[in-house]
């Protein structure tokens, strides 16, 4: 795990919300290895989300350097970044945000509609990703026809599918009880151990951050400990 | 899945509000194909004529008639190749059914009007029988009129010399258009000039109006200035234009149709901007958290433009040329009645097709811009 998968070095980042300017991030440093299940926590405002923003290529910093793969993307225009993270990054929130018109298959194939592959190419890649989230078997069920912990091994298998290289996860237990967020974290852990993959995941549960390999604490927009979960 | 089938899911999300909508540019573009077609058939003479022939009628309106007397003078004019003349009969089928009928010499008319097709033997018995009439395909068809037939006409202009309003002619010929066009315009009458000028109470020796047959449609300008220096500051002075300005000018007595029709689409298409772009706005506005998903995943902000100007171009495409395939329809079923040869043809498919394109751009383009510009953090944070 001595690759380095996310580097941000520096990075200020400051919003303007009416007629003040509020700073979020006061050059932060953090280097995430390829591989890595690290763990965001911090108070409310401390810039978890922000910061993962950033990691994803959902924003740009204000000043500092934002390296995902080796590609700095804090100099990537709109379009150019909307493409990177079509190919390298997967989103998984709080909300699940699926396309509520979509059945689970639909909301899954969706990001692969980006992609050159053929439509029975489109069906295997979904396939695989759901059965991944164990959910095969409700491939032709709409949104509002799964539990909530479904919704989000949808939601997963969406951010899945495209076999990106990390996965951007925010609160992805908020809106779940203990026993699916369990599930979901378990999931996610699988994914890491198993298929290699890059985990970076805001949340406020302690629980739910043990699940990850590293825990970084944020106050105030700067990086204050990290310590190594116990899972 | 592909691109245009999440846009049709997209648009079925709200089924009910979805079909309303297209209820309502269905209707819009059913409005804008009848009315349109209208406006083509008030000025359709004008186009199939060209300038091949002149009508001359008298210089303050063509309810005056003019003397035959100018004929000889008309007929001199370099140019002319032939003259037919014609008299408004106002013609009255039974109770009140209003008719186009004229009075016209029968020689003329098949030599002027080469584009009424007719057996020769109809031609000469239309010359030969003083009381004679003929009658075009459709006005044959609607009454159920057969030659051999003595048809009663009532004339609310020119009663016989008896007083008696009430004529009676014996239809010896149904004549055909050369082409599907003509064909359409076969709701005219013709009755013999001569027969008519005798019998009738008022008049003799006049007709509304001159149409001349040009040997050169380029020297039209020419012949219609000749015509009218000729009699200018005389009792009769004349008018002289091409056969579409006299035909538009003739529907123009009735009020300016087009400027009618236009305002009338411009209040149907105002309705609609606001009713269809209001849906497509709240449309977007309901999914902007969706709309970011999207753009997380990799759709740049102009595949999310497109995707919701392909929404609203959907519902217009759709609604529009549903409204216009029913406008088609009625069109055919009032057009084969025969008096009023409504068709909703090419040319107002062509305006339609235009009209669907601004209306998708007007309704679609700034809820596109908007979902195009959204920026993910805030939609997503709710802002």
């Amino acid at each position: 795990m001595s690759e380095a998968m996310v580097r941000v070095s520096n990075v200020y980042k400051s919003y303007v919300r009416g007629n003040q300017k509020v700073e979020v991030l006061h050059g932060l440093t953090l280097e995430i290895p390829k591989g890595d299940f690290v763990a965001l926590m911090g108070p409310s405002g401390s810039g978890k989300t922000t910061l993962l923003n950033l990691i994803g290529g959902l924003d740009r910093p204000t000043s500092g350097e934002v390296l995902v793969g080796g590609q700095r993307i804090d100099q990537l225009s709109s379009a150019q970044l909307a493409k990177w993270r079509a190919r390298n990054v997967g989103f998984v929130f709080q909300f699940y945000n699926l396309m509520p018109v979509l059945t689970a298959e639909r909301n899954v194939e969706l990001p692969l509609l980006l992609t050159s592959l053929g439509a029975a190419q489109r069906r295997k890649s979904v396939a695989v990703a759901l059965e991944v989230v164990g959910l095969s078997d409700r491939a032709r069920h709409k949104p509002k026809e799964l539990s909530g912990g479904q919704e989000q091994r949808v939601a997963i298998a969406r951010a899945l599918v495209s076999d990106p290289t990390i996965l951007i996860c925010d609160e992805p237990t908020g809106d779940l009880d203990r026993k699916t967020a369990d599930e979901i974290l378990g999931l996610l852990q699988l994914l890491n151990r198993e298929h290699g993959k890059t985990i970076v995941m805001v949340t406020h549960d302690p629980k739910a951050a043990e699940f990850a390999r590293r825990i970084l604490h944020l106050e105030k927009g700067q990086l204050l400990e990290q310590t190594t979960a116990a899972a | 899945m592909t691109r245009t089938g999440f846009v049709f899911a997209n648009l079925l999300r709200k089924k009910t509000r979805t079909m309303l909508t297209l209820l309502s540019v269905v209707t819009a573009f059913l409005l804008f194909g009848l009315l349109q077609a209208v406006n083509v058939l008030f000025s359709a003479g004008a186009e199939f004529v060209g300038a091949t022939r002149l009508v001359t009628q008298a210089r303050v309106s063509f309810t005056q008639s003019l003397p035959m007397r100018l004929l000889p003078q008309i007929e001199s004019v370099p140019g002319v190749e032939k003259v037919m003349w014609a008299q408004w009969f106002g013609a009255v089928w039974q109770e009140n059914t209003q008719l186009i009928f004229f009075a016209t010499d029968p020689g003329r008319l098949h030599e002027v009007y080469p584009e009424y097709v007719m057996p020769d033997q109809q031609w000469k018995a239309f010359a030969e029988t003083r009381t004679g009439m003929i009658v075009g395909r459709n006005l044959a068809d609607q009454y159920g009129w057969r030659i051999g037939d003595k048809v009663p006409i009532f004339s609310n202009i020119f009663p016989q010399k008896d007083g008696s309003k009430a004529w009676t002619f014996d239809l010896v010929g149904i004549y055909d258009g050369k082409d599907q066009e003509w064909q359409r315009n076969t709701n005219v009458g013709w009755i013999n000039f001569a027969y008519f000028d005798e019998a009738n109470q008022f008049g003799s020796g006049r007709a509304g109006t001159f149409t001349l047959k040009l040997a050169n449609p380029d020297q039209a300008a020419q012949v219609a200035q000749t015509i009218d220096a000729m009699f200018e500051n005389s009792p009769d002075e004349t008018k002289t234009q091409t056969e579409k300005d006299f035909n538009l000018g003739f529907f123009k007595q009735i009020g300016d149709i087009g400027l009618i029709v236009r305002w009338i689409l411009f209040a149907v298409f105002f309705t609609l901007l606001l009713v269809v772009g209001n849906t497509i706005a709240q449309s977007v506005r309901e999914r902007i958290p969706e709309l970011a998903i999207l753009k997380t995943l990799g759709f740049t902000d102009g595949d999310v433009l497109g995707f919701v100007l392909a929404e609203a171009a959907a519902i217009c495409v759709i609604g529009g040329l549903l409204g216009l395939g029913v406008a088609t329809v009625i069109g055919i079923a009032i057009g084969s009645g025969g008096n009023f040869p409504l068709a909703v043809d090419y040319r107002v498919w062509f305006a339609g097709v235009l009209a669907i394109i601004g209306l998708s751009l007007a309704v679609g383009l700034l809820p596109a811009l908007r979902a195009g510009r959204l920026s993910i953090v805030d939609a997503l944070a709710g802002r």
